[in-house]
């Protein structure tokens, strides 16, 4: 039967070893993330998160729920139309649900689609696709829809 | 209670229902705002309620586990708190942050990431309160007559969550290594360092509720520990599919997050079994049910909810959809919220003196809690499997199938409609208990 020492041995041992796996996956990985951004994208994700777009919204399927999944924005959106929900004075509300009037000036709204645009480009091991349309049969559908 | 600065554990508590009550509003705002009734947007918006709603749940249930360490600390150490003023003092400090970023969530003021979102300046407010907690504990526990292994595992689980949140407090220019470090705080908590807490809470009350031999309980404590982190530190990479970063993480998240419910089961067992075990069992039956509830619902929502969204093909449709917000709410309730009103239940009478322990309100707080966050789950279940239909498999867009799937948000309000009565209840009972005394003091 398991002593009590046994049952610690195996907790520290475990947590010891998996953390070490851990934090070696953790270098590695991160030695293939791009770092050096432009200036316009930071500045974007910086308004990003001062303005908490994410309590409403997810990016990278992160975030709030209420409103739409921004990674594609600019897939699915053209830009003059992002832009357009930036810069409005008044609540943006296409299906009945409100955003923030946040009335950003060209500058800020410029930004802020440099930082969609960059967040566009990311591989992310299939979800680029997903974030609204993923599969076969919905593929078909886009096509219908944009005859 | 067989210590006098024990008392300090009451008034984190009463600090943690307060907050509980202000949660419970903002979620309202926010089932509202989702069935079309968003009459407070101009002063309240989604996000401000969302942040509000989630630093509320976060800042009780860290109060309710300072509660829980100040009254299981001097009784397993067999001494007197160290400096119980410094625990006041921490106690006040502790209130004044939670006051000023509250507020500031209503002017803009604040980090936009999920669960994170306390400002930098105020961050490091939270560290110090934390440290003079942590330290106060050490210095109690080393004083102490007696080290056993349930206070270094509380006070190991205490230690990791505040040392797990400095990778939060850092600033990133892109948006892939803010995710992957804000993962380092919310899922290293919640599925590594919290169920350390847990697992210690739980342990002190198996101990004192069913009477069964400290060795055992403790023996087995360590095999839950253990596959805790066994499985819930590389399972981090559960949340790495899809953030931009190496396909490594695909294999490593999912078959270690696939392993992590291994943990909760076997929480579920120990409790079950120690409790058939036990000859001697502690009259508060309220008590029992809180504790069983804990070990049992949190293997539900954490462990087979969880489950039902890790591996990566599914993720792939789920990930950032209603279906998170089912589990979420589930695992929360079931491993945190209920090892706390567990913990609570059981020590109020110890505190006031005032030994109800049949309740028929307390019975009826437990079973409207429980179904109520039962039938929000099932509302959040529906609509979400119907989003994930209609959005990510038929390629409707978004503002759409949210307007299809409304009515599961009527069923969410009226979820949270029971679910808050038996929060009230549970806060009359709470009230009624009184004030803790010097009187209620049991000679050792
Ligand atoms: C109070 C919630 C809320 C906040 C905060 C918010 N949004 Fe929105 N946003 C919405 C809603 C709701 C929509 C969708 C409106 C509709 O289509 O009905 C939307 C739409 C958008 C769209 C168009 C998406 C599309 O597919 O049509 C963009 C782009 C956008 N928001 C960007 C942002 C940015 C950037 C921020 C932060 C500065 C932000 N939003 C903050 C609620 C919010
Ligand atoms: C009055 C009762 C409640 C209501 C109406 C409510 C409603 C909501 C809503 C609408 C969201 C936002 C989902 C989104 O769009 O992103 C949310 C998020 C959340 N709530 Fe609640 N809630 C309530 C009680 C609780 C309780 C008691 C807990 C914890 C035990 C809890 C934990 C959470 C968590 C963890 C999230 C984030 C979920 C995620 O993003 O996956 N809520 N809640
Ligand atoms: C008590 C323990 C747990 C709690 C409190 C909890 C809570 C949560 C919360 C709040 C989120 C949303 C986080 C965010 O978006 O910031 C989440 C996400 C997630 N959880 Fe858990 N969880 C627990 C255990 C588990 C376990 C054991 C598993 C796996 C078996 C799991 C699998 C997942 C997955 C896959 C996601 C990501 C969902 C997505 O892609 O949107 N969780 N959890
Ligand atoms: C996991 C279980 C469930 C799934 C997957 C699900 C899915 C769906 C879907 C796909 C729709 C059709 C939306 C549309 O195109 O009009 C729908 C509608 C509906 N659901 Fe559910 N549902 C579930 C559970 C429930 C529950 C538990 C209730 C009630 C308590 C409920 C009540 C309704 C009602 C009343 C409608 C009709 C809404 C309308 O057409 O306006 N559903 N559901
Ligand atoms: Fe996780």
């Amino acid at each position: 039967m398991l002593t009590k020492q046994q049952a610690k041995l195996f907790f520290l041992v475990g947590t010891f070893v998996t953390f070490a796996v851990f934090i070696g996956l953790t270098i590695y990985s991160l030695r293939q993330v791009q770092t050096n951004l432009p200036e316009d994208v930071a500045r974007g994700k910086h308004l990003w998160e001062k303005n908490n777009c994410m309590g409403c919204h997810t990016i990278l399927g992160e975030g709030a729920y209420y409103a739409p999944e921004l990674t594609n924005v600019l897939k699915r959106r053209d830009v003059n139309f992002v832009k357009g929900v930036l810069m409005s004075e008044k609540p943006w509300d296409l299906h009945g649900r409100k955003m923030v009037a946040y009335g950003f000036n060209e500058q800020q709204a410029n930004d802020l689609i440099a930082f969609f645009k960059w967040v566009g480009t990311l591989n992310l091991n299939g979800f680029e696709k997903v974030d609204r349309t993923v599969s076969p049969l919905a593929k078909d559908r886009m096509k219908d829809q944009s005859n | 209670m067989k210590y006098k600065s024990q008392k300090v554990a009451y008034w984190f508590w009463a600090l943690s229902m307060l907050l509980l009550t202000i949660q419970l509003t903002y979620g309202f705002i926010m089932g509202f705002a989702r069935v079309g009734l968003d009459g407070l947007h101009q002063w309240i918006p989604f996000n401000t309620a969302h942040t509000v709603h989630l630093n509320t749940l976060v800042v009780w249930l860290i109060a309710g586990f300072m509660g829980a360490a100040y009254y299981i600390i001097p009784e397993e150490a067999e001494t007197e708190l160290w400096q119980p003023k410094l625990a006041y003092l921490q106690l006040i400090a502790l209130t004044i942050v939670g006051v000023a970023a509250l507020t500031g969530y209503h002017f803009n003021y604040w980090e936009g990431r999920k669960f994170l979102e306390i400002p930098r300046e105020l961050d490091w407010l939270v560290a110090i309160d934390v440290i003079l907690f942590l330290v106060i504990l050490l210095m109690t526990i080393l004083k102490g007559k007696k080290k056993s292994t349930t206070a270094w595992v509380l006070f190991g689980g205490l230690t990791g969550a505040a040392l797990l949140y400095l990778p939060g407090m850092i600033s990133f220019d892109s948006q892939v290594l803010d995710s992957f470090f804000r993962w380092w705080v919310v899922h290293l908590w919640v599925e590594g360092v919290w169920e350390l807490i847990m697992g210690g809470i739980l342990a002190f009350l198996l101990i004192k509720l069913t009477g069964v031999d400290r060795e055992v309980i403790e023996k087995w404590l360590y095999v839950v520990i253990g596959l805790t982190f066994l499985s819930g530190i590389l399972g981090t990479g559960h949340h790495y599919y899809y953030i931009g970063v190496n396909k490594i993480w695909l294999i490593i998240g999912g078959i270690f997050s696939a392993l992590e419910p291994l943990a909760f089961l076997a929480m579920t067992l120990w409790a079950l079994s120690m409790y058939s075990k036990g000859e001697k069992k502690h009259p508060n039956k309220l008590a029992i049910f809180w504790t069983l509830n804990a070990a049992i619902v949190a293997f539900l929502g954490a462990g087979v909810l969880g489950l039902a969204h890790t591996l990566p093909q599914t993720n792939l449709y789920t990930h950032g959809t209603l279906v998170t917000a089912m589990h979420g709410h589930l695992a929360f309730w079931g491993a945190y919220a209920s090892i706390v009103f567990a913990i609570m239940t059981y020590a109020l009478p110890n505190l006031t003196g005032r030994k109800v322990y049949q309740s028929v309100r307390g019975k009826v707080a437990f079973w409207l809690s429980n179904i109520g966050i039962l039938t929000m789950v099932s509302a959040f279940a529906a609509a979400g499997v119907a989003q994930v239909y209609l959005e990510r498999i038929m390629g409707y867009e978004f503002g759409a199938v949210q307007n299809e799937i409304k009515v599961h948000f009527w069923v969410l309000i009226i979820g949270a409609t029971i679910l808050s009565t038996g929060i009230i209840l549970y806060i009359i009972d709470f009230i009624k208990y009184g004030l803790p005394t010097d009187e209620a003091l049991e000679p050792a």
